[in-house]
C-alpha cells in the first residue's frame, strides 16, 4: 500500500481519476465539479448575517441563492480529502508563507497574506463574471466541448501567466 | 439516466461529499494545492498543472460523450460572451496569478493548512464574490452582454456528430502531453510505480 503514503502520485494518473470521477458526476448526479459558486453562495449567506434578508432580494442572489448546494458540500468535501491526503502522506504543513515567495519577497506573513487577499478578490470577482473556475469552465466545460469554456480556459492562463511573470520576473527584488 | 439517484436530495449531499474527497484527496496528492507548483506552471517551468487538466479533460470527455451516447447522461455547458467569458476569465487569471490556488486547489490548500489560502485567499474570494454581486445589476445588461457567443458546443456550431469532434481532440490533447512529458519530465510517482504497490 505505498502508494497511499507516496508524497505525489503521477499528475496523468490524478487527472485521469480526476475525469472519472467528473464523468461519474454527470453519471449519478446530473450536474458537473465545479468549485467557485460554492464561493458565491457562501459570501451571500455571511453577508446575510450582517444585513438580513435584503440580501436574498439582490438580482445576482436570484439567479445563485445563497443556500448550503450540493457544490458547497462538495467544496467541503475537498478541505477535507486534501487534509486526508496530506496526513496520510506526512505532507501536513501548518505554513504562513509559501518558500518560493519568501525567496523572493522575504518571509513577512502580512506581506504574503494581503497579497493573497488581494489576488482572492480578483479570483473571486473574475469567476462570477467569467461565470466558473479553472474547474467548472476548465475541466467539466472543456471536456463537454463547450465554446464558452474554451475561451475561458484559455483566458485563465493568459492572465495567470502574465501576472506570476510581471511579479516574479519584473517586479521580485531577490527573484 | 439515473431520474430516481437524481432526485434522492439525501443520496445527492453524500454523493456530493464523497466526489469532494476524492477530488481534494487527488488536487492534494497531484501536488496542486502548492503554492510553487501553480506558479510554477505559471512561469511555464513545471507542467504539472497542465498535465493534470489536460489528461482530466481528455478521460472526462470520452467518458461523458460514452455515457450520452447511451443516453446515461445529459450535457450541461454554460452560456458565454465575449464581454463576460474573456473579460472576467482575465480577471480571473489575474486573481489566479497573484493568489497562487484557484477556488478548488484554494480550498485544498486549506486542507493542507497553508494559512496565506486560509486567512487571505478565502477572505479575498468571498469578498470578490459579494463585490461582483453588489456590481451585477449594472453589468448584466452592458458589458456580460457584448459579443454572445453564438452556439453552445463545438459539435453543435460545426453541426456534426460529436464524436467527430471528441476524436480528433482527444488525438490532439494526447500529442501535446507527450510532447509536454517529453520537453518537461514528471519527477513524480509514474503510474507504473502506482500499479506495482
Amino acid at each position: 500500500m505505498d502508494f497511499l503514503t507516496a508524497q505525489r502520485w503521477s499528475p496523468y494518473a490524478v487527472g485521469i481519476a480526476i475525469g472519472i470521477l467528473g464523468s461519474l458526476v454527470f453519471l449519478l448526479s446530473d450536474k458537473y465539479i465545479g468549485c467557485s459558486a460554492a464561493f458565491s453562495r457562501a459570501s451571500g449567506m455571511l453577508e446575510r448575517l450582517f444585513r438580513g434578508k435584503m440580501v436574498d432580494r439582490k438580482p445576482y442572489y436570484q439567479k445563485l441563492p445563497p443556500v448550503i448546494e450540493w457544490e458547497s458540500l462538495m467544496v467541503v468535501g475537498v478541505i477535507l480529502g486534501a487534509f486526508l491526503s496530506a496526513i496520510l502522506s506526512g505532507d501536513f504543513t501548518l505554513q504562513w508563507v509559501p518558500s518560493k515567495w519568501s525567496t523572493a519577497f522575504g518571509s513577512s506573513p502580512f506581506l504574503r497574506v494581503a497579497v493573497a487577499l488581494v489576488g482572492g478578490i480578483f479570483m473571486g470577482f473574475g469567476a462570477r463574471w467569467a461565470n466558473g473556475c479553472t474547474s467548472g469552465h476548465g475541466i467539466s466545460g472543456t471536456l463537454q466541448l463547450a465554446l464558452s469554456s474554451w475561451v475561458a480556459s484559455v483566458c485563465f492562463f493568459v492572465g495567470g501567466i502574465a501576472t506570476a511573470m510581471f511579479i516574479f520576473n519584473i517586479l521580485a527584488p531577490r527573484g | 439516466m439515473l431520474t430516481k439517484v437524481h432526485s434522492n436530495t439525501k443520496l445527492q449531499f453524500v454523493i456530493a461529499l464523497i466526489t469532494g474527497l476524492v477530488f481534494g484527496f487527488l488536487l492534494q496528492r497531484g501536488g496542486v494545492t502548492k503554492y510553487e507548483v501553480i506558479i510554477n506552471q505559471l512561469l511555464l517551468t513545471d507542467f504539472t498543472v497542465v498535465k493534470i487538466m489536460l489528461s482530466a479533460v481528455v478521460t472526462g470527455m470520452i467518458c461523458v460523450h460514452l455515457l450520452r451516447s447511451f443516453g446515461l447522461a445529459q450535457l450541461h455547458p454554460k452560456p458565454g460572451s465575449l464581454g463576460s467569458t474573456a473579460i472576467g476569465g482575465l480577471l480571473f487569471g489575474i486573481g489566479f496569478g497573484i493568489l497562487g490556488y484557484c477556488p478548488g486547489t484554494l480550498a485544498g490548500a486549506i486542507g493542507n493548512c497553508y494559512l496565506d489560502a486560509l486567512v487571505g485567499g478565502l477572505l479575498g474570494a468571498l469578498l470578490g464574490a459579494g463585490i461582483f454581486a453588489a456590481w451585477y445589476p449594472r453589468l448584466k445588461d452592458s458589458i456580460l452582454r457584448r459579443g454572445c457567443f453564438p452556439e453552445l458546443t463545438f459539435p453543435q456550431l460545426f453541426k456534426v456528430n460529436p464524436w467527430v469532434v471528441v476524436v480528433p481532440v482527444a488525438l490532439m490533447i494526447i500529442t501535446l502531453l507527450a510532447w509536454i512529458e517529453y520537453t518537461w519530465p514528471s519527477n513524480a510517482m509514474t503510474i507504473r510505480d502506482i500499479l506495482a504497490f
